[in-house]
């Protein structure tokens, strides 16, 4: 069996003072991608930043368990460092400082983590150059103020370089797909598919089903109002497609109690 | 805050250990016999005991400046001791074996080597402690190629008609309140002066120490570049922490003949008082620079981090048709820190050009203000200006302000101002925490790169130091 990477229990959060996660249950394995769907305003987002430790969340109950460590005791870097990785859905605009310069330090600081020597200049021009054709980006990007003057797909693009470079162990990637035209949709999903394997796992969080045949997710998992209502295969997706989220304003609040 | 950001706010100044040296201070107080003492003290001319008197006299009509967006309690100038030197054993130091070890010592510990072995390889250095000159590097080097680089004191002596034509010549001695008070009791400073046709072969520097606890500091430095000469010049200063603010007014005179060039920067860190504002110095300045000759050139740059108030305007009088004036400037506050700083540019000569490129940032409560004029006169035929003025917040209790002044009164002039405000906000350094970047990292890289512009402007030797204080400045700002 696999390893178990990430155990959601119960988690509950805050954002000024209201409550948007309430009770979120997940268990994530290695090798394994899980889409979370649901309307704007369920909590999807939140859940992302939660993991990750955005400071404007306060986590009020539950855990977190990944890699048999307590995540929310962490720093926001340190969650970073142990291989959580979050794709934003709107990755900041930084002007003056390089994208490469961004680039290298944060990949330094990763191998610092990891006790490993940090590499010079040199050297991680040569490795960032084979990154870049995951996502095919044009070195030119690299000279450039982090996500400056970048469009939609070229920022989302160059989140997926960053996560390339990193190799997270847990990747959640918060509406990817979000502003994408389908070229950069492929180039994207590509992006995701190189980099998954065996010993990773992905979160995928999306509004639309059109993501998930480009990256093919082993779980699907509806959330609704503040807690994952629903989970299923991949089918799950496609009957969402069809039916929308009205279903679980009816027959599935019954269902689930809330 | 986590704990070990808390303890990086409270990361003492590495600069303020106080060195202990018998001084010769003379009482406290300004009056004429104050000023004629200064004066005899330094054994000078008439010419300068006049030039003192003629200033303080001036100065007991003229009122502080009370425009700047600063506030500070009255200062009592009756309480300021306006000379203080360490005590030498002989009149004249003929060579640096001479110095006290103890006044040496103090330089190396602030990183400025002035002995034989350590000097830095292609920089020569004044430095200045408390009121006096200590001693200044390369001299005899420079002097091969015609380039007299000296305390003001020395020059006095060796070459006066040099300071009797050009000190004052930028900055008048009436042109305001804290300039009239540097020309009447001022004690030393630096003086350069570049002969025709010479290019400096090396950075001269001079560093500023304040040493004695109830001192002011006012030094004054007087740079001349004859036709077509040039010079990169820089100046550090630091001092003390004392609990009680001390008073720092400077003068600094430039003057740039035909196609001559002048780069003058300033690495800026004196004490500036503690978290709650108690304590720091008082940096009052007036700095001017003259482009009398055509396609003359001059640069301030300065990097401003100390002080517990800065009040300075380095300024281009741009006379000489074609002349070019350049004003790039990195100010940062922190905790109680205040700063009023800018330029003024001054076109009267065609088809002169400045640039203004100002980048502020303001942290903890502090308060940061650009205050800049330009001004093109009617016979600034073509000329141009371009400004822009960046301000940037960390944290939620800083206050950043702009003031640009500006005058035409030519037609053809083009004048562009651009400004922007931004902030270091959460969501900035989430995203770099999200990427495995430490907090303090992430300021220091964003800062880094709001102020790229400016550093390059520094020269290299001094760039990499600057950069390094902006951050230490700045760690644990935002919590």
């Amino acid at each position: 069996m696999s390893e178990v990477i990430l155990s959601v229990r119960n988690l509950t959060a805050n954002v000024d003072g209201q409550q948007i996660l309430k009770g979120v249950n997940l268990e994530v394995k290695a090798g394994e991608i899980h889409a979370i769907m649901g309307r704007n305003g369920s909590g999807k987002s939140t859940f992302s930043k939660v993991l990750t430790g955005h400071p404007d969340y306060e986590v009020t109950g539950g855990e977190v368990i990944y890699k048999g460590e307590n995540l929310l005791e962490k720093e926001p870097h340190e969650r970073s460092l142990a291989g959580v990785f979050l794709a934003f859905q709107y990755p900041l605009e930084i002007p003056g400082v390089s994208n490469l310069e961004f680039l290298r330090v944060a990949y330094n600081a990763r191998r610092k983590y990891q006790g490993l020597e940090e590499i010079d200049t040199f050297d991680f021009e040569d490795l960032i150059e084979e990154k870049l054709s995951v996502v095919s980006m044009n070195p030119s990007f690299l000279e450039r103020s982090l996500n400056e003057g970048f469009s939609g797909g070229e920022k989302k693009r160059n989140e997926i370089l960053q996560m390339a470079l990193l190799e997270p162990t847990l990747g959640i990637l918060d509406e990817i797909d979000s502003g994408l035209d389908i070229d950069a949709l492929k180039i994207v999903s590509h992006g995701v598919n190189t980099i998954a394997n065996s010993d990773n796992a992905f979160i995928l969080i999306t509004h639309y089903q059109r993501l998930l045949d480009y990256i093919q997710p082993h779980f699907v998992h509806v959330m609704y109002d503040g807690k994952i209502v629903k989970s299923g295969g991949k089918e799950l997706a496609l009957e969402l497609e069809t039916t929308g989220y009205d279903f679980l304003d009816e027959q599935q609040l019954v269902e689930v109690g809330v | 805050m986590n704990t070990s950001v808390k303890t990086l706010v409270n990361q003492p100044y590495k600069y303020g250990f106080i060195t202990d040296i018998e001084a010769d201070t003379i009482p406290r107080g300004l009056n004429e016999d104050i000023v004629r003492l200064i004066s005899s003290k330094k054994n000078e001319p008439e010419f300068m005991l006049e030039f003192r008197l003629k200033a303080y006299r001036q100065w007991l009509k003229m009122v502080e400046p009370t425009w700047p967006h600063v506030s500070y309690p009255t200062i009592d100038y009756q309480n300021i001791i306006y000379y203080s030197a360490p005590k030498q054993n002989k009149e004249k130091i003929k060579s640096l074996d001479e110095v006290d070890p103890t006044l040496l010592e103090a330089f190396e510990k602030l990183g400025i080597p002035i002995s034989e072995q350590k000097r830095l390889s292609n920089v020569a250095v004044d430095a200045i402690f408390d009121s006096v000159s200590i001693a200044t590097t390369f001299k005899d080097k420079l002097a091969k190629d015609g380039v007299i680089f000296c305390s003001i004191s020395e020059a006095l002596h060796e070459h006066p008609e040099l300071i009797k034509k050009y000190l004052g010549s930028v900055v008048p001695v009436a042109d305001n309140f804290f300039a009239a008070l540097n020309a009447a009791v001022f004690s030393d400073g630096s003086f350069v002066f570049i002969p025709k046709g010479v290019k400096c072969p090396m950075e001269l520097s001079t560093y500023f120490r304040i040493n004695n606890g109830d001192t002011g500091q006012f030094e004054r430095t007087l740079i001349i570049a004859e036709e077509g000469a040039s010079v990169s010049y820089l100046e550090g200063c630091t001092a003390p922490m004392y609990d009680s603010n001390q008073l720092h007014a400077a003068v600094v005179e430039l003057v740039a003949l035909d196609n001559a060039d002048i780069k003058y920067s300033t690495v800026q860190n004196w004490y500036a008082g503690d978290e709650n504002g108690k304590g720091g110095i008082y940096n009052f300045v007036t700095k001017r620079g003259l482009c009398k000759g055509v396609n003359s050139k001059i640069s301030w740059t300065q990097v401003e981090t100390g002080s517990a108030i800065t009040w300075k305007y380095p300024s281009c009088v741009l006379i000489g048709d074609n002349s070019v004036g350049e004003f790039y400037s990195i100010a940062l506050t922190n905790n109680k820190q205040q700063a009023d700083t800018g330029t003024k540019m001054i076109h009267i000569g065609k088809n002169t050009k400045s640039t203004i490129i100002s980048k502020g940032i303001s942290a903890g409560n502090s308060k940061n203000s650009y205050r800049g004029l330009v001004k093109i006169g009617s016979k600034a035929t073509g000329a141009r200006n371009y400004s822009q003025c960046d301000s940037m917040l960390i944290g939620d209790n800083a206050e950043a302000n702009t003031f640009p002044y500006i005058q035409v009164d030519n037609k053809t002039a083009v004048i562009e101002h651009e400004a922007s405000t931004s902030k270091i906000g959460e969501d900035q350094l989430f995203y770099f925490a999200q990427r495995g970047i430490s907090e303090e990292n992430a300021i220091s890289m964003l800062v880094g790169g709001f102020c790229k512009d400016v550093l390059n402007e520094l020269p290299m030797e001094f760039a990499a130091e600057a950069d390094k204080l902006l951050s230490l400045k700045l760690e644990g700002t935002v919590g």
